[in-house]
Parts: C-alpha cells; structure tokens; sequence
C-alpha cells in the first residue's frame, strides 16, 4: 500500500526502504524524538520529504491531489483539537470538511458508548476534559470511513481501562472492515498487544554504511 | 450659507494656543514628550501646506492626468502605510496581495462611485475626485490593516486547529473559514459602526460640515452626499477586505495544501 525509498527529512528521517501492506495495524516504536511523528505525517502529505519517494497504491503521493488523499488517508493528530461547538458538531466536523455524507444521531451515540463517552450531543465540546477530548477527536477521525487510519499516539491521555476499551473497539473496527491502521505509540504494551506488524524507528532509519531491507 | 467663513492668518495663529497648552500641560506633569509634539506640530503644518499649494496648482489646471497622478501617490502610499503598520513580519507573497487587493478593491468602488451614482463632471473634476478617492481609500487603508493583522494572528494562534482540518481532508479554504471570517468582521467593524453605531451621534454633524463645504450647498444636499459618500466607503473597504482575504489566506499554504507556517 505505501512504498518509502531513499527517504531524507531534514536530519530526522533517512529511510532506504520501507513497505507497508494494507489490512495490518501497524505500530512505529521508538523513542521520543526519534521521528515516529515526522514519518507518520508523509504518509498523508502534511510533510513533504526534502528527498527520496513515498508511493501510495504505486503512485507518487506528491502526484496525487493532497485533499483528496487525506479524505482517503485521514490521520489524528497527536494533540486533541476541539473545534466551536458541540459534541455533536465535533464528532460530525470530519465529515463537513471532507464534503461526506453526515450520520445519524443513533450512530454518533452508540459511538460514544463504545469509547466510554459519556457525554451528551448537545454538550459545548470546551467543557470535556483532556482525555475526554482526545476520545472525541478519536470518534471523529474513525467515522470519517476512510482507507487508511494514520494515529499518532491516539490514547495517551488516556487511563489504562478506557484505552483498552478503546483500543479493542479499535481493532476490531479496522479488522471487521478491513482498513489499514498505522498508530505512533511509545507505549510497547499497546504495540505488543495490537499491532500485526512492529516498526522499530531505530532499525528502519539508516545508520551510516548500513541498509534496511 | 454658500460662503466660507475665512479664517485670517493671525486667527489662525491664535489656534497654535492649544499645542502652547499641552506642552505647558506635558512640562508640568514632567512627561518628556516636547520634543515630538514640537516636531509632529511643525510636520502637520509643513505637510499641510505643502498639500494645500499642491492643490491649488491642481484645481486651477484641471487635467485628467494630474487627478490620476494624485490617485496613484495616494494609493501607493495606503500600501506602503500598511506595510509600516503591520506589526507582524509579511512575506512576500501577502505584500503582493495587499497590494493588489487595494489598488483593485478602491478602484473598482470608486469608479462605480464616480461613472455611476456621483457622475462628476467631467470625471476627473479634482475638487471631487481628490478628496473622495481619498476617503475611500483611507478608510481601505485602515479595513485592510485590520484585516492583515487577523488574519496572520488567527494563523499563528489556531495553527493546530487548521491543521487537523487538514489532516481529515479538508481543503484549504474550508480550514481557514474560521480565521478568515474572524478577520473579516474585524476588519470591517469600523466602518460598520461608524454608521449605525452611537458614534454616528458624534460624528455625523461633524462630517456634514465636512460635506457642505465639499459641495458648497446646504445641509440637504450635504446629508445626500453624505449617504452617499458612507455607502462609497462601506463598498469600498468590503471589496479590498473581501479580496484580500480570499487571495491572502492562500498563501498560508504551499501546493501540497500544508500550512507554510
């Protein structure tokens, strides 16, 4: 699904080769500042790297139009943003900016309930709390029913029973549906427990006279 | 009414009273600010002059080319008065904007004005055209600062915000509505309230002494100029905010739709 070669980003990234399959969850592990963020962020074009290619469905992804990717390729950024307005408003945003068809109320609820939201619709969004925020942002980036799901560190505010919660209602929406989901963590229980494939950011990123195949 | 009361050159002398007053008044309170007013005083009135004689020269050679240089100078330095006041560093590309968003925007406003609902005679006649193509824009000038200054405040301040409308596949434009909306109102409040709001109280007899001697006929004719001069303004300062806007928003973003900031 994605291909990487020769990938250089300023002194962060430097990729030989890097091949993504659809259908997985895919973890990046590493350290803080080791680039998991950066290397997620091209994967939908909101950085471009200074050299090298990234392929999406073996065409270049700078060739392909970038708002039309991103509703194909949607990612959760890793600070919860909270727009104007309502948890309804929140949840549907997704879906107004991408010019997609808005859902039933049934169906916001029921997905509330299953991230251990438990907040009205009509509720004014700033009232959340953090952790509470970052399942609202969660909500809105899965309803966006997209191909690919790019998470950078999507429960990290959480405690640890809503992020099992979460991250098993996760899971098994990417598996039932058959999306592809990459997730930035440092948490290596939450690789462990639920991703198919580990990418360790050391391993992948070139150290000088080395390669990874 | 048609005439003017002059003032002689020793009443207009006596006037220099009341910068006498604030200096004494700034001396007293110890606030070191003599040398400015001095300065600014001595500025206001060289400037005058200097304008006045302009104008003179102007009015008695009535020449389409003169009106146009006059329009030209004005407009350039609107840009350039901008440029100064933004607080806020501007790239190249938001210069160009404003600059042809305030040449088009007052343009287009004035020779609606002009051809359409003042229809001076001839179109050039600089006792109209000068004064006139400087209210608009004037008050431009001040819409668009205001508008520059939120929209490059928004940017910076809801930078995340637009960037997770980015990241959900939102198009440039519709991630910047909230931003740019914002500065639309900002913007253009001023000018908004000086028509309807309390202001107007205090303003309006003021600007109508300003109309009679602009049309040289009673205070009837003067409140019809007046309107109309208001509504000028209004389409002028909304036209060059509006353009700007739309044309200056996208150059946040580069051609990948990634914000440059």
């Amino acid at each position: 699904m994605f291909l990487i070669r020769n990938l250089k980003y300023k002194d962060i990234l430097d990729i030989k080769k890097l091949t993504i399959e659809s259908g997985n969850i895919i973890c990046l592990f590493g350290a803080s500042g080791s680039g998991k963020s950066t290397l997620l962020k091209m994967f939908n074009v909101m950085l471009t790297p200074d050299e090298g290619e990234i392929n999406y469905k073996d065409t270049a992804i700078t060739a392909l139009d970038p708002v039309q990717l991103r509703k194909e390729v949607v990612m959760l950024g890793q600070d919860p943003i909270v727009f104007e307005g309502t948890v309804r408003d929140n949840l549907l945003i997704g879906l107004r900016f991408s010019g997609k068809n808005e859902v039933e109320d049934q169906q916001l609820i029921s997905l509330m309930k299953k991230l251990h939201l438990n907040k009205e619709l009509e509720e004014d969004a700033s009232n959340l709390s953090g952790g509470e925020q970052q399942r609202l942002a969660f909500g809105r980036v899965v309803l966006m029913d997209a191909t690919v799901y790019l998470m950078d560190e999507p429960t990290s505010a959480l405690d640890q029973d809503t992020e099992t919660a979460v991250m098993d209602y996760f899971t098994e929406f990417i598996k039932k549906n058959e999306k592809t989901a990459i997730m930035v963590t440092h948490s290596k229980e939450i690789a462990d427990r639920y991703s198919d494939r580990m990418i360790y950011m050391d391993e992948i990123l070139t150290k000088a006279g080395e390669s990874y195949e | 009414m048609n005439e003017m009361l002059e003032i002689t050159i020793w009443q207009l002398v006596s006037a220099y009273i009341f910068i006498v007053i604030l200096l004494a008044v700034v001396r007293w309170r110890k606030i070191s600010r003599e040398k400015e007013i001095v300065i600014a005083t001595l500025r206001m009135t060289i400037q005058l002059v200097l304008v006045g004689y302009v104008l003179i020269y102007i009015f008695e050679h009535e020449k389409m080319i003169y009106s146009l240089i006059v329009l030209v100078i004005m407009e350039t330095f609107a840009v350039y008065n901008i440029y100064k006041r933004s607080k806020q560093k501007l790239s190249k590309d938001l210069k160009k904007i404003i600059a042809i968003s305030m040449f088009s925007g007052t343009l287009l406003a004035f020779i609606y004005f002009d051809f359409i609902v003042v229809q001076f005679s001839p179109w050039y006649d600089p006792r109209y055209f000068i004064p006139i193509a400087g209210m608009l824009i004037g008050n431009s000038m001040t819409g668009i600062t205001l508008g520059v200054s939120a929209l490059i405040e928004g940017f910076t301040s809801r930078k995340k915000e637009v960037e997770a409308a980015l990241m959900l596949g939102a198009t440039p434009n519709k991630a910047s509505q909230g931003i740019v909306n914002h500065a639309f109102d900002a913007a253009i409040l001023p000018t908004i309230n000086s028509m309807v709001g309390m202001g107007g109280i205090v303003f309006l007899p003021g600007m109508m002494t300003g109309g009679v001697i602009l049309s040289g006929a009673g205070p009837l004719e003067a409140i019809k100029y007046q309107i109309a001069i208001m509504l000028g303004i209004t389409g002028s300062v909304s036209l060059s905010v509006i353009l700007f806007l739309f044309l200056g928003y996208k150059t946040f973003f580069n051609k990948y739709a990634q914000l440059k900031w």
